[in-house]
């Protein structure tokens, strides 16, 4: 399962969805907000999202990391609007029998979540400035530009 | 030729590019290029088709994907979740 929330995810309780008597292992990813990129000092970060095509991709994406790993149960939640520095960003959560499927589609599901979903990010600087990350170097350059 | 209905909206650059979030517009353009293409000549849209995908009706779709009236379009920015 996907969701977008707009609201904190570290006042959400992620870990009860995956009580499982047949679990060995449970694997979670925390994106945070950091205070720089690329060299610069980034203060605040804000997302939007296309929700519809999201969940419809998150969904797919979910579903192959099932396909592809021997795994119990897969889930991600990613945030919406301003973040703060250090705020959760990103969440996701995979349960296994056994710890080395769950590492595995844990990456999957992190790595594509990243790359496939429609979800931007706008970087508010320290020096008053802000970008959109990966869009402001494709518009100057006029060609594509790796997530 | 025909005009069709088409209704568009936007997100992150390209919404800030053109000042609003969504519009319905008419338009003569066969595919989803024909569209961007007369969208990016009035508004001045900074990034070029290879840097973007499209939506249509909430599904990824190729450039050249036939448009229909009513269809909904959206223009997809790089992407930077996570």
């Amino acid at each position: 399962m996907f969701n977008l929330s707009a609201t904190p995810l570290e006042a959400i309780d992620l870990k009860s969805r995956f009580a499982d008597v047949r679990a060995g292992g449970y694997v979670t990813f925390e994106g945070w907000v950091r205070n720089h990129n690329d060299g610069r000092e980034v203060l605040r970060l804000e997302y939007e999202a296309y929700e519809q095509l999201c969940l419809a991709e998150a969904s797919q994406i979910i579903n192959e990391a099932k396909e592809h790993f021997d795994i119990i149960q897969a889930a991600c939640v990613h945030r919406t609007g301003m973040l703060e520095i250090s705020d959760m960003a990103v969440w996701v959560g995979i349960s296994a029998e056994h710890r080395g499927p769950a590492f595995d589609a844990c990456r999957y599901v992190i790595d594509n979540v990243k790359v496939r979903l429609p979800i931007w990010k706008k970087e508010y600087y320290t020096d008053g400035d802000s970008d959109w990350v990966n869009c402001e170097q494709c518009a100057a350059h006029g060609h594509a530009h790796g997530a | 030729m025909q005009k069709k209905s088409f209704n568009i909206q936007y997100f992150a650059i390209l919404r800030e590019q053109r000042g609003c979030s969504v519009e319905m517009l008419e338009s003569t353009a066969v595919t989803a290029a024909d569209l961007y293409a007369e969208l990016q000549a009035e508004h001045g849209f900074e990034l070029d088709t290879e840097s973007l995908k499209v939506a249509i009706n909430d599904a990824f779709c190729d450039w050249s994907t036939p448009l229909q009236t009513g269809d909904a379009i959206v223009f997809i920015p790089p992407v930077a979740g996570g």
